[in-house]
Formats: C-alpha cells, sequence, structure tokens
C-alpha cells in the first residue's frame, strides 16, 4: 500500500483538483463542513414552516404558500431526515473528524484519500436526491423519518408516497453507502497512521470519539442500506418483507405475510447507534474543549475511554425500546428496558467526569468553553429524561408524545448541534488562519443556550399531559387544545432563536476573511493539531513526523516551565 | 462571564423545575386500575431523577463560576482523576437505575404476560385511515368472521371493519364507532389495524397500544371511573393522523347492559 505520504509528497495544483475533487482530507471536512452548514438551514427553516403552521394554520407564506396537513408531515419528514443524516451524522465525524483525526494522530492524511473523496462525493449526491424529493409530482414522503411501512411501503397511503418516497429511501441507501466508506477509512487510519508514540492511551477523546463512531458507523449503516434496499423492493417490485394483506381507502394490495415490526427492528438496529454516532464525537470535543480551558487535565481519561466504549457496546442492544408499545413480545422489553438503564451509567460517568474536569481549575471563558458548557448543561437535562422513557410502563403514557420529542431533541439534536458550535469556534482559526468574533460569539451562545431550553423544555409538559407528536392541528382533541397557548410560546422561542442563528452565520463568513490572523497555538492547547502552521500545510506537518512523548491533555503540570506540556514537547520522565 | 453563565444555568434550572413542581402541566387524571401504580412510579422517577437535574445544574454554575481564571486564582490542582470515586459513582448509578427500572415490571407484567379476568368484557379494536371502530361479540360471545375483500371504509360501521354476513356468529355483533365500557369490570381487548399502523391511546385510561396491520394484539385494563375519555392516534398514520381522534364512555354496568341491548335491538 502506497502511504498517504508518498501520493501526497506535492499538493496539487488547479482549483478543481485542489477544492472540488480534493484528496486531501482538509479540503474534504470543510466540504462535509460546508455541506451540513447548508443541511442545517435547509432543515431550521422546514422546522420553522412546522412550528408557524402549528400555530396560524391558515397562515400564507410567502414562497411557500399555504400549509397543508400533508404539508406538514412532508416537512417532519424531511426536518428529521436531513437533520439526523446530513447534519448530525455529517458535520461531527464528516467534518470535524475528516479535518482534525489525521492531524490529532500526526498522519499526513487519511489511510484512503480517493476513498476519502468518493464518500463526501457520494454524501453529497444523497443530498441532492433528497431534496429531490421536494420537487416531484406528489412532493415529499410524509411517513416520518422513521419511515414504519406499510405506510412508507404502499403509494397509496399518503400523498408523498409516491415517487418522493422512493427518493427518500434511495437518498438514505446513498448515504449508508457514503458512510461506510467513511468509517472504513477512519477506523484503518486510527489504528494504521498514528505518529511515534501515539499509543492508543495517548489519543486525544476526540480521536477515540471519531474511531468509536466509525465502528458504530460500520456495524450500523449496512442494516440500514439492507432494510432500505428491501423497502425499495416492496414499494417497486412487489415483495412483501414488510407489508401483510392490508386494504387502503377499501382497495386491497396485493402483498401478503410481511411484517410491519421486522422494518421497525432493522431501522432501530441503525437507529439506536444512531443517536451515538450523533452525539459521541461532541462528547470528545466537550471534553477536549473543557480540559483546554479549565487548564486541568480531563478527569479520568480512561474512565472516558470505557464510558465511550461501552455506550458503543450497549448502544447495539437497546433498540427495542424504542418498539414497547409496537406489539413486540412484551418478554423482550424487560431486556431492552434493563439494558437501556445500563447505558445511562457511562453517560452518568462523562457528566461526573466533565464537571470533576472544570473543579479546581482555571476557567477561561473563550467561546468554545461556552459552548462545552452549554454541551454539558444540555446533555444533562436530555439524558435526565431517558429513565422515564426506558421504563415501559412509563412509556405507555409518554412513548409519540411531545415528551419524546423534548428528550431526543435536547440530547442528540441540541447536545450535539453544541458540540458542532463548539467544534467550528474551537477550530475555526486552525482551518480558516483567521479567529472568530468572540463578542458575537458570547451573544450567540447566550441567545441560543436561553432559547434552545424555552423550545424543547415545554415539550416534556406537552408530553405528560398526552400531547401526541406528528400532528398537524391541536383543533379535533380537546384535551391538545387546551395546550395551545404552550405551543404558541414555544413557536415564538423558535422564531427567536433561528433569527440568532444568523448572528453564528455572519460571524462565521465575516471572520473567514476579516477576521484577526490567528497564531499557531491561540487557545495553548496541547494536541498535535496546534504544533503545525495556520492553516497546516497539505502534509499536514511540513515534511516533519511528530513524534508523541506526551498524554493529550497535561495541563497544569506542576513545575513545568508554561501551564501546559504539547504532546510534542521532548519527554519529562514523568510522561503520561 | 462567569457569573453571567451561573444566573443564566440556575434560572433555566430554576424555571423548569417550577413548572414541573406546581404540576402546571402534568398526567392527566388517571381513571384505570393500573394509574395508581404508574403514576406513583412516574413521581418516583421524578423525585429522582429531578434531584439529579437540581445537583448537576446548580453544581455546573456554581464550579463555572467558582472557578473562573482571574489573578488571583490558585494553581490548578493537577489531577488525572480519582479511581475510588468514578467506581463509587458509577456503582451508585447503576444501582439507582436498574432499581428504578426493575420496581416497574410487575405492572408491565400483570397486563401482558397473563390472560383477562374471567368475565372481562370483550372488545375489538379496529384501526383505519382514519378512525377507530368497536366491535361486541354480542350474547355469543364470539366474534364473527371479517374478511378484507369485504372492507368497505366509506360505508363504515359493520361494513368498514368487514364483517361476514353469512358467519352465524356474526348476527349478533355490534359494530359502533364509539366505545362504550362499564366501569370496575376488566377489558379484554383485541387491536387490529386494516392499513397501516395506528397507535390506540387513551391517557386518562393510561392506555396505549400500537394496531399493526397482520397482528391481533391482545391486552386487558380495567377503567375505574365513570366519565368521558378521549382516544388520540399515536402512530403517524397519515394525512389526517391528527383528527384520528375517538371517545371512550366509562358508564356503570345497567347503563351498559342498557346501551348493548339498545345496539343489538337495532340490528335486528
Amino acid at each position: 500500500m502506497a502511504t498517504p505520504a508518498t501520493v501526497h509528497a506535492h499538493a496539487p495544483q488547479g482549483f478543481i483538483r485542489k477544492y472540488i475533487f480534493s484528496l486531501d482530507h482538509k479540503v474534504i471536512g470543510i466540504q462535509y463542513f460546508f455541506l451540513a452548514l447548508t443541511a442545517v438551514f435547509v432543515g431550521m427553516f422546514l422546522s420553522l414552516l412546522m412550528r408557524i403552521h402549528m400555530i396560524w394554520p391558515a397562515a400564507v407564506l410567502p414562497l411557500v404558500g399555504e400549509i397543508k396537513p400533508e404539508t406538514y408531515l412532508s416537512l417532519l419528514t424531511m426536518h428529521g431526515t436531513i437533520m439526523v443524516f446530513f447534519v448530525l451524522t455529517t458535520a461531527p465525524q464528516g467534518g470535524f473528524g475528516n479535518y482534525f483525526l489525521p492531524i490529532q494522530i500526526g498522519a499526513p492524511d487519511m489511510a484512503f484519500p480517493v476513498l476519502n473523496m468518493l464518500s463526501f462525493w457520494t454524501t453529497f449526491v444523497g443530498f441532492i436526491v433528497i431534496l429531490a424529493a421536494f420537487f416531484v409530482t406528489g412532493g415529499a414522503p410524509l411517513h416520518g423519518w422513521t419511515g414504519y411501512p406499510p405506510l412508507s411501503a404502499l403509494s397509496s397511503a399518503g400523498p408523498g408516497e409516491q415517487l418522493g418516497a422512493d427518493l427518500w429511501i434511495t437518498s438514505i441507501a446513498i448515504f449508508c453507502v457514503a458512510s461506510l466508506m467513511g468509517a472504513l477509512n477512519f477506523i484503518t487510519t486510527t489504528l494504521d497512521l498514528r505518529a511515534k508514540g501515539m499509543t492508543m492511551m495517548r489519543m486525544p477523546l476526540t480521536v477515540w470519539s471519531w474511531f468509536i463512531t466509525a465502528i458504530l458507523g460500520l456495524l450500523a449503516f449496512g442494516v440500514l442500506l439492507s432494510a432500505g434496499i428491501l423497502l425499495l423492493m416492496d414499494r417497486n417490485l412487489g415483495t412483501s418483507f414488510y407489508v401483510p394483506l392490508v386494504v387502503v381507502n377499501g382497495v386491497v394490495m396485493g402483498h401478503k405475510g410481511g411484517s410491519p415490526l421486522l422494518w421497525q427492528h432493522l431501522f432501530w438496529f441503525f437507529g439506536h447507534p444512531e443517536v451515538y454516532i450523533a452525539i459521541l464525537p461532541g462528547m470528545g470535543v466537550a471534553s477536549q474543549i473543557l480540559s483546554t480551558f479549565s487548564r486541568k487535565p480531563i478527569f479520568g481519561y480512561r474512565a472516558m475511554v470505557y464510558a465511550m466504549l461501552s455506550i458503543g457496546f450497549f448502544g447495539f442492544m437497546v433498540w427495542g425500546h424504542h418498539m414497547f408499545m409496537s406489539g413486540m413480545s412484551p418478554y423482550s422489553a424487560f431486556a431492552f428496558s434493563l439494558l437501556t438503564m445500563c447505558i445511562g451509567v457511562p453517560s452518568a460517568i462523562k457528566t461526573f467526569n466533565w464537571l470533576g474536569t472544570m473543579y479546581k481549575g482555571r476557567l477561561r471563558f473563550h467561546t468554545p468553553m461556552l459552548y462545552a458548557i452549554g454541551f454539558v448543561s444540555l446533555f444533562v437535562s436530555g439524558g435526565l429524561s431517558g429513565p422515564f422513557l426506558a421504563q415501559p410502563i412509563l412509556d405507555i403514557q409518554l412513548h409519540d408524545t411531545y415528551f419524546v420529542v423534548g428528550h431526543f431533541h435536547l440530547i442528540m439534536g441540541v447536545a450535539a448541534i453544541f458540540g458542532i458550535f463548539a467544534a467550528t469556534y474551537f477550530w475555526f482559526p486552525k482551518m480558516f488562519g483567521r479567529m472568530m468574533n468572540e463578542t458575537w460569539g458570547r451573544v450567540h451562545f447566550f441567545i441560543t443556550l436561553a432559547g434552545t431550553y424555552a423550545i424543547f423544555m415545554p415539550m416534556h409538559y406537552l408530553g405528560m399531559a398526552g400531547q401526541t407528536r406528528r400532528y398537524s392541528q391541536f383543533t379535533e382533541v380537546a384535551y391538545q387544545q387546551k395546550l395551545l397557548p404552550l405551543q404558541t410560546f414555544m413557536t415564538y422561542a423558535a422564531i427567536i432563536t433561528i433569527a440568532a442563528q444568523f448572528i453564528f452565520v455572519i460571524n462565521l463568513f465575516w471572520s473567514m476573511f476579516k477576521g484577526p490572523k490567528a497564531s499557531d497555538n491561540p487557545w495553548e492547547c496541547t494536541t498535535l493539531e496546534w504544533t503545525t502552521a495556520t492553516p497546516p500545510p497539505h502534509d499536514n506537518f511540513g515534511g516533519v513526523t511528530p513524534v508523541v512523548n506526551h498524554g493529550p491533555y497535561e495541563y497544569g503540570v506542576p513545575g513545568a516551565a508554561k501551564d501546559y506540556v504539547m504532546q510534542t514537547d521532548p519527554p519529562t520522565g514523568s510522561a503520561h | 462571564m462567569g457569573l453571567a453563565l451561573l444566573l443564566l444555568i440556575w434560572i433555566i434550572t430554576l424555571v423548569s423545575t417550577y413548572f414541573f413542581v406546581a404540576k402546571t402541566w402534568w398526567l392527566p387524571v388517571g381513571a384505570a386500575a393500573s394509574a395508581e401504580f404508574i403514576d406513583r412510579q412516574f413521581a418516583l422517577t421524578f423525585i429522582i431523577m429531578g434531584v439529579v437535574f437540581l445537583a448537576a445544574q446548580l453544581g455546573l454554575g456554581y464550579i463555572v463560576w467558582r472557578y473562573r481564571e482571574n489573578s488571583s486564582s490558585p494553581p490548578v490542582s493537577y489531577s488525572h482523576g480519582n479511581t475510588t470515586l468514578e467506581l463509587v459513582w458509577t456503582g451508585l448509578t447503576a444501582v439507582l437505575f436498574i432499581g428504578l427500572n426493575l420496581m416497574g415490571s410487575s405492572v408491565w407484567a400483570s397486563q401482558r404476560f397473563d390472560a383477562a379476568e374471567a368475565g372481562a368484557v370483550q372488545v375489538e379494536v379496529t384501526g383505519m385511515q382514519f378512525a377507530w371502530y368497536f366491535r361486541y361479540p354480542g350474547p355469543d360471545g364470539t366474534y364473527g368472521k371479517t374478511s378484507v375483500k369485504l372492507m368497505d371504509p366509506s360505508a363504515g360501521g359493520e361494513a368498514a371493519v368487514g364483517l361476514s354476513t353469512s358467519d352465524p356468529a356474526a348476527k349478533d355483533d355490534v359494530v359502533t364507532g364509539t366505545m362504550y365500557l362499564p366501569v370496575n369490570r376488566e377489558v379484554d381487548l383485541s387491536l387490529r389495524a386494516v392499513d397501516v399502523i395506528h397507535s390506540f391511546f387513551v391517557p386518562n385510561l393510561r392506555f396505549k397500544q400500537d394496531a399493526v396491520p397482520g397482528l391481533n394484539i391482545h391486552m386487558h385494563f380495567k377503567p375505574t371511573a365513570i366519565g368521558e375519555y378521549e382516544i388520540a392516534c399515536a402512530e403517524l398514520c397519515g394525512l389526517g393522523h391528527y383528527k384520528m381522534h375517538g371517545m371512550v364512555h366509562v358508564v356503570s354496568q345497567d347503563d351498559f347492559d342498557k346501551w348493548l341491548a339498545a345496539r343489538e335491538a337495532e340490528k335486528q
């Protein structure tokens, strides 16, 4: 195998090879980042339309027109799918993982640069295909991001279930292929391309998180890919994997003997690990940033690694907790429930350790640190509603209510987004050579944190009161109508919070061109990306191969000249 | 900045907690035998998680403010952690979470693993886009045959569930669009769906179960208070999901008998 170093001895010339079909993991990382940035604005815009429709159903919006109940369902389907796949999976792993995993382990590039380029462009095609679903006859599908058959398998089951639904499945299948390629690359790179001295237990926790995420991706996306192909076959080739004998609008469908629950098992076998795929990189970033800006070693490095490994391990054994009300064997609910409670334990360890890291530190409140602190707060809030939902008897009341919507938005939605924000503010100087504006970063943070809680905390109250999710209107059920004032409050909170995101975008693009020049190590951080130039040269370390002598979080070392010891600093005899 | 963070986190925490504790929005009034246990388990979980929530968030706010860097900050305590502490909080969380889980299992088991009591009233619930139908087997205690070929949702009632008129057992079956149940008597429920998945959710009865095409799911529960309770479909079933609404009337045994007899009479 040609090592990436020989492949990449010379930087490619020409705009297309350098910026479009680039083999450089840094360029690919930035491409992923901008793809996710586009996707998050699409997804956020869809959620804005949803929130407006719930409160003002008759509103006629410029360009969009009037939103009908079925349009609302298309919006929620596309919002969920775009956010989960093209934002929460794409930005933390494809974006920051691609850019910084090789640099943080001292490698000149990913193990398979061509595969890396392919996985980005495949993801890009997947994104175009899903957007296309909006523009075909019948529009985008209305079966929700979970796509439960028979609804998702029968084109007569609702508007949007025709070509739109086929495009939706195809897009997901394409995304799965891209993620599988990416996962292989991440795993191989981590195992094979670490610099001398970079033992596994000296890897930054970010690298651990991307590595474990890649393993989860490798095991989960293959299953979703297969499930998606079976669904496409049910829809177009007359098979009956998921569809039993059913009658839609008085018409007997030509299917027989399929199991709707089979899809749910396959989907959630992917779907549960997927939430960890979204959140693990955020955990890694939060750990990195909390340690750096507390000027203290991470509390319990090994415990953090083991916690992430066990979250990944248990993550594959709890999928049934999405299905307590589905009609699967009630006996299996015990096992799924117990294992789900087990997964709360490593999550709690991580929280304790983040608090332990800050305890007796010297906290510097730069914007990345604010977002990392916000991440911890959201992780706690989103996590603590988990033990409610993990108990089958409480799930009787809470399943498919806003309680669930609040839970997963806090933990895998905005907590992961806070991880992405933290990573952006933290690594922007290295990626673009300039600093982002701190004042506007802080304004953005305070509005976003308060706004996030204002939107998602009330969802728990709604859910307890029995407000079912995926309702385009609350006018048909008397007890739900009474909850409308709270929904109205959430819509106002969403409008303000969404508006505040433009502060971030303007700051991002303004700083890219006008921000003050960044030094090589503006945050006085210890990991390898801060030892090289800003932005890093094509082969990352300018022809030098770094040698690692220290653990990743050596801050406040007694007797050291500075308050931090870089991973490449000469050995001191007490190296970790 | 440390103070601003402390204030923001504390305010968010205390305001959120206030609305939980004040029960401004809370579980709807329970009207089934399992409600008492479920509500107690909910309250217990709520108290435990609430204490952890307050401790973690208020602690986070405090730590952030207390250890902010300034000119008088002492040097950091150089520590890579503490194995004993890690073991203590791992053990505590494990016992707490798993204990909570085991406590709730008996109610789950009794509603699902055992058959309904003898003398339970039999009702079959059928979900379709976008209505619920309820079938009572009548005096013979046997449901008549149904067939997908006979299903005509637009006709409603018996035709909607595809009841076979040629089956003698179907002669006394009653199909209605509103559910009537006698109070304090167990209900032996069969759940079916004809087109896509629906979910039969009656918040006051602490009851929810998906109705899945191809499956006939049996559950039992006991309403304990006379009243009218709303049914909301809880599984996305298509464009009319939000209006797939129904009513459960829990009435006295006498009223139930009268109601059923009147339906039988109408049918003849």
